[in-house]
C-alpha cells in the first residue's frame, strides 16, 4: 500500500531523512516511532505531498507521491503534528470544507461530514468554533478531518499527543478500529502506544531507520535484562564481587556513577527472579540490606539504548535484537 | 474550477467571521465619505457661482465621481495590505496550509482561490461605494459609462494589488511583515509616478508607466484604454506566476 525507497530529504547541510525504505502493507498498522527531531515528520510530510523529497520515491496506493501527487493526495489522508483548524470556522463548517477540497461529491458530503463526526466523537461540538475546542477536541477535529473522504492510506502524525489518559485510550480505540479498512502509519514517540496499537514497528533515528520490529519483538527488548535496585550499608568492590556471585546475576553496576553510597543495580537473566536469593546472600554476609526494588527501565532509558546505538546500516531485527543483548556484559 | 471555488468561498467566510471585514470596509468608507462630501460641496458651490454668472455647465462626473475615485485608488493602496496580509502568511504560521497541501488540488487553485476570495472582499467594498453614486443619480443626472469605465478600472487595479500582496505574503509566516512589506510596495508604486516630471525623457515615461495609480487615470475620465487593461493584467499575471513559483521554493526549502 505504501512504499518508500531510499528516502532521503536535505534541508541544506542537515540531513532530516536519510535514506529510509519501508513497506506497509494494506490494512496494516504501522508505528513510526522515533525521538524529537528523528525524522518522522519530516518522512510523513513527504508521504503527504507536502513536500519533495531529496532523493528516493515514495508511493501511496500505487501512485508515486512526486510524479502523480493528486492521485496520490486523494488516497491519503493526514493528520498533521497541529491539528490544521481553521479558527473562525464551526466543525461543520470546517469539515465541510475538507470535504470539498477532497474531493467529497456534494451530494455525499453531508453524510460524510456526520459520519466522521461520530466516528471521532466530535457530534457534539459540532457548531462550536474550531478556536473554541479544547486540545482533545482538536485532535479529534483533526483525525475527523483525514477521514473525511474515506482514504485508503491514513497518516497520523502524533496522533494522541497532548491528550488526557482517557482520550489517548478512546483515540487508540478508535485507531484500532480504523485498521483493515485503512492503510495506517502513525508516529509517536511514546514506546506502550506503538505495543497497544501497532503490528509493525519502525524506529527511527537521525534520520535513519534503526529498527524494523513487531512490537512483539520490541516489548520483549524491553523485558531484556531484569534490574534491581539494592542498597546495602557497606562499601567498596567486594560488595559488587560478592553481589556478582549470586547466581542468575548478570552484572552489577554503582547505581551512582559517582559517590559510593553502597547503591547498586544488579541485572538478572530474563525471567528468573533473583531477589529471595540476592536477599539471604546479602544479609548472611551482614551488610544490612537497605533497601531491594525492582528496577523498571524506563521508556526513556529504553529509547536511548535503542537509538544511541551506532550502527552502520539499518539492520535487520534479528541483528538488533543481538547488538541489545551484545551490549550487556556478562559477569 | 470547484476547488478555487471551495478555497475563495472560505476565505471570503473568514474575513466576514471576523471583525477583519468590517474593520477594513469601514476605514475605507470613511475617508472616501469625507472625499465624496468635499467635492460635492464645492461642485454646488461652483454650480451656483456658474448660475450667477449665467454661463458655462458643470459636470458631475468629470467634477465629482472621477476626483472622488481617483483619491479612492489612493485609499485603496492602503487598505489593501491589510485584506492579503493574512492570506498565505497566516495559514503557514497556524498550519493549515499542511490541510491545503496535503490536499488532492494543484497550487494554482490554491492560488486563485485565494486571489478570488481577497478579490471577492475588495469587491465588497467597492460595491458599498455606489450607494454614494446612487445620490448622485437621484439627485442628479450623471453620465453611467464613465462611472462603470472607472469601476472596471478600480476592479482591476485592485486585483493588481491583490495579487502583489498574495506574492509578498506567501514569503513570511508573519502578516505583520507581510503588512508592512505590502505596503510599502504599494507605496513605492505610487509615488514612483511622481518622478516622472523630474526624471527626464527617458526615465519619466518608464516611472510613470510603472505607477500603478497613474493607470487608473483614464479610467476615470471615461476613457478604456487597452494600454491600461494590458497593464494590469499583466501585473496580476506576474503577481500570481511569481506567487506560484513562491510558493514551490518554499515546499522544497521545507
Amino acid at each position: 500500500m505504501i512504499e518508500v525507497q531510499h528516502l532521503t530529504k536535505r534541508y541544506g547541510r542537515v540531513t532530516a531523512v536519510d535514506d529510509v525504505s519501508f513497506r506497509v502493507e494494506p490494512g496494516e498498522i504501522l508505528g513510526f516511532l522515533g525521538p524529537n527531531g528523528a525524522g518522522k515528520t519530516t518522512t510523513m510530510r513527504i508521504l503527504t505531498g507536502y513536500m519533495p523529497p531529496s532523493e528516493g520515491r515514495a508511493t501511496v496506493a500505487g501512485y508515486d507521491v512526486f510524479t502523480q501527487p493528486i492521485e496520490a493526495k486523494r488516497r491519503t489522508g493526514y493528520l498533521p503534528e497541529t491539528p490544521p483548524l481553521y479558527p473562525d470556522m464551526t466543525v461543520r463548517e470546517y469539515l465541510d470544507f475538507v470535504a470539498r477540497i477532497k474531493g467529497v461529491s456534494p451530494g455525499d458530503r453531508r453524510t460524510r461530514v456526520d459520519a466522521v463526526m461520530k466516528r471521532a466523537h466530535v457530534d457534539d461540538m459540532a457548531s462550536r468554533h474550531c478556536g473554541k475546542l479544547s486540545k482533545g477536541y482538536r485532535q479529534r477535529v483533526g483525525i475527523a478531518q483525514a477521514l473525511i473522504h474515506n482514504p485508503e492510506v491514513l497518516i497520523l502524525d502524533e496522533p494522541t499527543a497532548g491528550l488526557d489518559p482517557k482520550q489517548i485510550i478512546e483515540t487508540r480505540d478508535l485507531i484500532r478500529g480504523l485498521a483493515g479498512d485503512h492503510t495506517i502509519v502513525l508516529s509517536t514517540h511514546i514506546l506502550p502506544e506503538v505495543a497497544q496499537t501497532c503490528q509493525r514497528v519502525v524506529i527511527i533515528n537521525k534520520g535513519r531507520v534503526v529498527a524494523v520490529d513487531t512490537p512483539d519483538n520490541l516489548t520483549a527488548r524491553l523485558r531484556g535484562a531484569e534490574t534491581l535496585y539494592v542498597q546495602v550499608d557497606a562499601k567498596g568492590p567486594h560488595v559488587i564481587a560478592g553481589l556478582q556471585k549470586v547466581p542468575g546475576v548478570t552484572r552489577v553496576a554503582p547505581a551512582d556513577q559517582r559517590t559510593d553510597s553502597g547503591a547498586f543495580e544488579v541485572e538478572s537473566e530474563r525471567g528468573r527472579d533473583i531477589r529471595r536469593d540476592l536477599a539471604r546472600e546479602i544479609v548472611t554476609r551482614g551488610w544490612g540490606l537497605l533497601e531491594l526494588r525492582p528496577m523498571r527501565m524506563s521508556l526513556e532509558e529504553v529509547f536511548l539504548q535503542v537509538t544511541t546505538e551506532e550502527v552502520e546500516a539499518a539492520p535487520t531485527p534479528s541483528e538488533t535484537e543481538a547488538m541489545v543483548e551484545g551490549e550487556v556484559p556478562h559477569a | 474550477m470547484r476547488n478555487v471555488m471551495a478555497i475563495a468561498e472560505r476565505e471570503l467566510r473568514s474575513y466576514f467571521a471576523s471583525p477583519m471585514a468590517y474593520v477594513i470596509i469601514g476605514f475605507f468608507l470613511l475617508p472616501f465619505g469625507v472625499f465624496f462630501f468635499l467635492y460635492l460641496n464645492m461642485f454646488v458651490r461652483n454650480s451656483m457661482q456658474m448660475g450667477q454668472f449665467g454661463g458655462g455647465s458643470q459636470n458631475v462626473n468629470q467634477q465629482v465621481i472621477r476626483y472622488v475615485l481617483q483619491n479612492a485608488s489612493v485609499i485603496i493602496l492602503f487598505i489593501m495590505p491589510m485584506i492579503t496580509m493574512r492570506t498565505y502568511a497566516e495559514e503557514k504560521r497556524s498550519g493549515t496550509i499542511e490541510l491545503l497541501l496535503t490536499s488532492p488540488v494543484s497550487d494554482v487553485e490554491i492560488i486563485l482561490g485565494k486571489f478570488f476570495g481577497a478579490l471577492g472582499l475588495y469587491v465588497a467594498m467597492l460595491a458599498v461605494t455606489l450607494l454614494y453614486i446612487g445620490i448622485l443619480f437621484v439627485y442628479g443626472s450623471p453620465e453611467w459609462k464613465p462611472i462603470i469605465s472607472a469601476y472596471l478600472g478600480l476592479l482591476l487595479m485592485g486585483a493588481a494589488f491583490v495579487s502583489i500582496g498574495l506574492l509578498i505574503s506567501s514569503t513570511t509566516n508573519n502578516q505583520i511583515v507581510a503588512g508592512v512589506v505590502t505596503f510599502v510596495v504599494f507605496l513605492l508604486f505610487w509615488i514612483i509616478g511622481w518622478f516622472a516630471d523630474s526624471a527626464g525623457p527617458t526615465i519619466g515615461p518608464i516611472t510613470s508607466y510603472l505607477s500603478i495609480t497613474e493607470h487608473f487615470d483614464d479610467f476615470s475620465k471615461g476613457v478604456i484604454d487597452t494600454k491600461h487593461v494590458i497593464y494590469y493584467l499583466s501585473l496580476i499575471t506576474f503577481g500570481l506566476f511569481l506567487t506560484a513559483k513562491s510558493v514551490d521554493t518554499e515546499r522544497w526549502r521545507g
